[in-house]
């Protein structure tokens, strides 16, 4: 969001898809011709105000940008690939416009931050969108929800996020018509990595993080059996392989026992017992545009994550209260904000259950320094009260 | 009159026919038989072997694949059609499991080999695939289902069904038996696939190959000494109504 704008290509991206899309209506194939004349032709409007340092880099020996023309056409193989599961449509933008090298690396301007906890998942994020220094929105919005038991974080660039934000809410709710079933958070967060692969190498700059709750029945007793149980954060990890270990070849229950997590155990145990139960619970997934996709039970994303995630780390425990898990989360954005230039204005909580999304109101981080100036006084005032006496 | 109309899979005729489909519908009529059957925990396939020929290695030709873990389906018609398109099913089988991260559903898959069959009945050049297919196997929520598809693309959801040469002699036996209790235990519904495919199969048990798909369990091919023995119960129990019956005649 901040520093993206030295190069700011999001003009390029949006025009570039617009004419795209109109072409793949008409039936072509071979867009990519097309799309790439039309990134040509725009990218005199690249430098719009003049950035010394990408002169020079042009010169040098070093590339930081990678893509060339030529290689947008060879990129209708990796189309193929996941044009084939038949779900997928073909009329998603593509990448063909060319690109210019990064001054320097860019860290995206925002602080977000998603973890699990008993009570299900909890986003937050700040509202500052910065534009080269300057701030260009205090009250823009992070965490857009995707459907009604998911939200996504966002962080990069807003408009490249918005947009596959839409678009992945587009491709979900097609997939819950023709399959009558909600698209687990590992799928959508796989749909949103693939749809985001061809976009490899150019400027499209968006890191999200997906927060769902994944359905089934019997949501609230099978969640609750494993609510219950000690609070290690790697088991996310074992209660995802026993619905994997239904598919492979264990012959017996007992067999499945032998994996060492004895949460894992009970868990399987109930599934045996009662048929019907899918895997159902919190979900948290970390999508990057550069193609990284991860599933975790902790994640924060921006400018602001070190200094949010030392807050989190300190504090993020699977048993919290979700008032408790909500303070910590205002907490570590609150810390965050003060100390990076990108970050501040308000905080936005979300948190999902199995009943769906909620939003908290959103909050002036600006009082709560004020508060926290307060009771730092006021400490003071007793400190020095005690020590006089 | 249907010869003008049959030549091209896209042509209809007068009275609303695609001739092609139904007599790629008569192949699959020629093959030999299979019989699904969806229990309780349990779902079983049959098929008919076709006896080799005393040179031929018995084991190369398999009526009954795997398409996924879960997933197992029988076909009956055109043998080298089957394989193609058991080959599309395991190929989408895989790429579901990469794309959405689940394993996919039996009416999933069922959906796209129906699909992919019905694109050869409406394009040119191409004549529609000759088999039906039984596919069973277990959602992952637990649930048992069969499905049959028929080479015009279209496919149900079955209790128990029959498929290939003397596949009405087999349904009705099926209309017949497969009650409740029936399919109560495994070893029940097994049996019922057995007594079925013996209606219509020569010499026995020798020529019955059964895999069975057990919750939560790969698929499992019976060897035919089990089947023997199956058959030798079944035998059995046969012997014993009729003792009874004969004993209810006379009293």
């Amino acid at each position: 969001m901040a520093l993206q704008d030295l190069c700011n290509f999001d003009g390029i991206f949006h025009e570039s898809i617009s004419t795209v899309r109109h072409v793949m209506a008409s039936g072509k194939k071979k867009t990519c011709n097309y799309a790439a004349g039309v990134a040509l032709s725009n990218s005199t409007s690249l430098f719009h105000f003049y950035i010394p340092v990408a002169e020079y880099l042009d010169e040098s020996p070093i590339q930081f940008g990678q893509i060339s023309t030529t290689q947008s056409l060879s990129r209708n193989p990796s189309q193929e690939l996941f044009l084939s599961p038949s779900s997928l449509p073909a009329s998603f933008p593509f990448a063909a416009s060319q690109s210019v090298p990064l001054p320097f690396p860019m860290g995206h301007g925002t602080t977000t931050l998603a973890f699990m906890f008993q009570g299900g998942v909890l986003a937050a994020a700040d509202t500052r969108s910065s534009c080269s220094g300057l701030v260009a929105c205090p009250a823009s919005q992070k965490v857009l929800p995707i459907h009604s038991h998911m939200v996504g974080t966002t962080s990069g660039t807003s408009a490249d996020c918005a947009l596959w934000k839409r678009i992945l809410s587009r491709e979900l709710r097609l997939y819950q018509l023709r399959h009558g079933r909600r698209l687990s958070t590992s799928g959508a967060a796989k749909l949103l990595s693939h749809m985001l692969h061809p976009f490899k190498g150019t400027e499209l700059c968006v890191a999200a993080t997906l927060c769902g709750w994944d359905g089934g029945e019997l949501d609230d007793r099978c969640y609750d059996h494993r609510g219950s149980e000690t609070d290690h954060s790697e088991d996310r990890e074992t209660t995802k392989t026993p619905k994997a270990n239904l598919e492979t070849t264990v012959s017996a229950p007992s067999e499945k026992v032998s994996l060492s997590k004895t949460q894992s155990s009970s868990f399987i145990k109930q599934q045996c017992s009662k048929r019907k139960i899918r895997f159902s619970g919190p979900s948290l997934f970390y999508v990057c545009s550069d193609g990284t996709r991860l599933e975790g039970t902790l994640f924060s994303v921006g400018s602001g994550s070190p200094y949010a995630y030392s807050i989190l780390d300190q504090g993020v425990r699977w048993g919290l209260t979700v008032e408790e898990a909500t303070s910590i989360a205002r907490e570590a954005v609150y810390r965050a904000t003060h100390r990076d230039a990108y970050s501040g204005n308000f905080v936005d909580v979300y948190h999902v259950t199995s009943k769906g999304w909620t939003r908290r109101t959103r909050e002036d981080l600006k009082e709560e320094y004020y508060r926290e100036k307060e009771r730092k006084k006021l400490e003071r005032e007793r400190q020095g009260t005690t020590l006089s006496e | 009159m249907a010869a003008r109309y049959d030549r091209a899979i896209t042509v209809f005729s007068p009275d609303g026919h695609l001739f092609q489909v139904e007599y790629a519908q008569e192949a699959v009529k020629k093959g030999s038989t299979a019989v699904g059957i969806r229990g309780k925990d349990i779902v079983v396939l049959g098929v008919e072997k076709k006896s080799v020929a005393k040179l031929q290695e018995e084991r190369t030709v398999r009526k009954i694949c795997a398409l996924d873990e879960h997933v197992c389906m029988a076909f009956a018609g055109l043998t080298a059609d089957a394989r193609i398109v058991i080959n599309r099913a395991r190929v989408e089988c895989q790429s579901h499991r990469l794309t959405v991260e689940d394993p996919v559903t039996v009416e999933y898959i069922t959906r796209y080999i129906a699909t992919l069959k019905q694109r050869y009945t409406q394009s040119n050049g191409r004549r529609p695939f000759g088999i039906s297919a039984l596919i069973v196997g277990f959602d992952y929520d637990g649930t048992p289902r069969l499905y049959q598809t028929d080479p015009s693309g279209t496919y149900h959801a079955w209790k128990a069904n029959a498929i290939g040469r003397s596949a009405k002699t087999v349904r009705e036996f099926l209309e017949k038996n497969y009650t409740e209790e029936s399919i109560a235990g495994d070893n029940e519904a097994i049996k019922l696939a057995i007594k079925a495919l013996l209606e219509v199969v020569q010499s026995g048990g020798k020529n019955i190959e059964l895999a069975v798909i057990r919750r939560n369990q790969p698929l499992k091919i019976l060897e035919s000494k089990e089947i023997e023995n199956l058959v030798a119960e079944i035998e059995k129990e046969k012997e014993e109504e009729a003792e009874k019956k004969k004993q209810k005649k006379s009293t």
